[in-house]
Parts: C-alpha cells; structure tokens; sequence
C-alpha cells in the first residue's frame, strides 16, 4: 500500500505528464485517464517521470495500457515494485 | 504512414551501426542482394540501404503502381506531391522525434568564413568528422509520404462533408537503419493513400482497403497474409506504445516472404485514431477533431518480392502476372 503522499505524487506525475482534459483534482482514483484524454504518447511520458520520481523500473509486463488506466492501477503497480525493491 | 509507419517500413529498430557490424542480413538474404547488385537491378552504393535503381527494378515498381492507380480510382482521391524534404517544423509538430527519435533525418548545411569552410574541406576530404562546421536548417527528410498531407489538409479549414481521401503518390521517404538485408533500404518509396474523416469514414475505409491489397498483392502471385503489426517505437516506452497499438487493433501490415526467417511486411495500414488530427488542429465539418488513417504500399519491397517469388527475368514470370502487370 502506499501512502496518501505517495499517492499525492502519482497524481503531481500525471498533472504534469499526462495532457488530460479535465483537471486532476475533479479525477478520482478509479478515473480511466484515457477516457480524462491521456494519451498513449502522454502515458510513456507519465511512465518515464514515474520511473525517476519513484526510482524504479517498470519491467516489460508492465508496460501496457492496463497498467497506466488509472490513478489506482499505477499505485498498485509502483507498490509492487517498490515493495520489491525493499526486500532486495 | 509511421511507420510502417514500419510496417511498409522498419520491423525493428537499429541504431547507428556502421557498415561492417552490419550482421542482420540472413545468407539468404545476403545472396539474394549479391544476384540484385550483379543483374544490375539495384547499383550498389558503399552505404547499406541506399542503392542506385537499374531500369528493369524501375519498370517493375511503374507498373505496379499503376495497378494501384487503378485500385484507387474508386476513392476518387485528391493527388498531391511533395518533395522528399519537409519542413523542419512539421516534423517537429508531427510527434516523430516522440516516436522514432532513430529513425528520424535532418538537414544540416555549411555555415562560417572562408577559414571555417577550408577546415571543414581539410577534413572533409581525409573523410574525418566535419560536422562542427555545419549548423541546422529548416529541413528535414520526410519520414513518411503522408507527413506532408496532414498541414496541408488542415491549413484550408475544416473538412467538407465526409471528409477527403488523398493520394500522396511514390514518394521518397528516408529512414536512418542501415542493413545489409536489401529489403530495409534507408531511402525507398512509399505509395501512400491518406483518408481523413469521421472515425466511423476511416475504418472503413481502412478495413476495404485490407482487402483491395491483399487481393491486389495476391493477384501479382505472392503468398500475401494479413497480420496486425506495430510501429518500431523507440527505447521502453516505445514498447508501451507498441503494445497498445497491437492491442487496439490499430495497424495492419501484409506480409510476404523476402528471404528472411520470417516474412517481411510490404504493405501496411495505420489508424492513427485523433493523433495528426490534435497536432495538426485537422477539424471535421462540425468542429470536431477529424480521425486520420493511411496505408502504404512499400514499392521497392514489392518488387522484390515478385523478383524473389518469380525469378530474376520477367519474361518467364507466370502469364497472369505477366498480364496484371503489362496488360499482355
């Protein structure tokens, strides 16, 4: 699980990367960020400034659309890989 | 067409490797490159992917674009040319450098005093590194023949009523992957088709236009199947772009065997869904964004596919290819 200021970060990533057309603050978690008008060159944006704010490396099965859908599905996604990286 | 836009382009992504460590080419593809250099079919150059046309490959590609006049007619498509070069700007507006930063072409040009031309001759002719003399122009090589079409299109307003089809003829396009595999040429010519409309108009343009190709390809003889494809993207999140686009179903490409382990893409068909159209501010008749797609016919991989299937003299091909293509 992450914390609300890692979550607060995640959505700091997306306001910057992500060229929605609504604003972040009317998004809620399970918002689908493509259908908010993400697009798929807007997500590898968002993917690489998630990479450097998290210091971590999504591997190939993550990266897909799936992964990158929603403000709770990146969570889930960067909990996975930092969790990972705390028991190395 | 991206790519193809590879697809009617690049199937993967090289980098800046120099000739000699070049090892991509098959020895089947290598052979069948040598016996193109000895019939003079193509002129071999000393750079990889980029060689002279003899005047038999030359006819071979006329008349197969011909054939696809012919199969365009019925879209009663707007022609347009441009020349290989583009303005610098529009590439930089197009997303290309997002996409395929390795792929991409720009111009660069001579620029200081006499002192500063003579340096760069000096080294220019001991063939040293002479670019510290050169400064960027306002050119760059086009990267697929429908580049071009999206500004213009959009720079006369909003569309009319269903939209346009535009035919952006054989042009030269430019891709910087040299390979000694004689099917990924870094300069070659793109047969383009470009539809803009509605994205109901586009699919369906689109999808008839999977068809008319592989009918077209098939009655030439070769053993053409459809597969959907994605553009070679650039670094790791070229991957996701990838993926996303295999998994929306938004590219298609022909594939034939070209003397590789697997069959090369000669023609291929993109959906670019709102992504020219948002660059270019492309607007349907009721103010909406447009939806854009197009296909492209990879004309040099065409003819070597039908050099590869049929054999090296085209006297002896079979009569009904023979006949599609001369009309005799």
């Amino acid at each position: 699980m992450l914390s609300t200021q890692q979550i607060g970060e995640i959505r700091q990533v997306i306001a910057e990367h992500g060229r929605l057309s609504s604003d972040i603050e009317a998004l809620t978690d399970e918002t689908d960020l493509f259908s908010a008008g993400m697009t798929s060159h807007a997500s590898v944006n968002v993917l690489l400034a998630l990479e450097a704010a998290f210091d971590v490396e999504f591997p190939d099965r993550m990266l897909k659309r799936s992964v990158f859908e929603s403000i709770d599905a990146i969570a889930a996604a960067i909990a996975e890989l930092t969790e990972a990286n705390a028991t190395v | 067409m991206p790519p193809s836009e590879r697809s009617g382009g690049p199937t993967s992504a090289a980098g800046a490797a120099g000739f000699a460590s070049l090892g991509d080419a098959t020895t089947s593809q290598a052979a069948f490159r040598d016996e193109l250099f000895a019939r003079g079919l193509l002129i071999e150059s000393g750079v990889p992917g980029l060689y002279g046309r003899g005047a038999l490959f030359e006819e071979i590609r006329a008349r197969f674009d011909a054939l696809v006049d012919a199969a365009a007619a019925v879209d009663q498509p707007e022609l347009m040319r441009f020349p290989p070069l583009l303005p610098r700007e529009q590439l930089e507006s197009s997303g290309y450098l997002h996409s395929f930063p390795h792929l991409a072409g720009s111009v660069f040009a001579f620029a200081g005093s006499e002192a500063d031309a003579l340096a760069q001759e000096e080294r220019a002719a001991r063939h040293e590194d002479w670019s510290e003399h050169q400064q960027m122009t306002d050119l760059a090589l086009v990267p697929a023949a429908c580049y071009p079409v999206y500004p213009a299109i959009a720079s006369r307003g909003p569309l009319p009523a269903s939209g346009v089809v535009v035919d952006a003829g054989a042009a030269w396009v430019f891709r910087h992957e040299p390979s000694h595999d004689p099917a990924r040429m870094q300069c070659f010519h793109q047969r383009e088709i470009v539809r803009i409309g509605s994205p109901s108009e586009v699919l369906e343009w689109r999808d008839q236009w999977s068809q008319r190709g592989l009918a077209l390809l098939r009655g030439l003889g070769l053993a053409a199947e459809r597969a959907n494809a994605a553009d070679p993207f650039f670094g790791r999140g070229g991957r996701m772009l990838a993926a996303n686009q295999r998994q929306q179903e938004l590219k298609f490409e022909l594939l034939v065997p070209l003397g590789g382990e697997e069959a090369t893409a000669v023609t291929s068909f993109n959906y670019h869904q709102e992504h020219f159209a948002h660059r270019h501010q492309l607007l349907l008749a009721d103010g909406t964004t447009a939806h854009t797609a197009c296909l492209g016919f990879g004309q040099e991989r065409i003819v070597l596919a039908l050099l590869f299937a049929h054999g090296f003299e085209p006297a002896s091909w079979p009569a009904e290819v023979r006949s599609r293509l001369w009309g005799s």
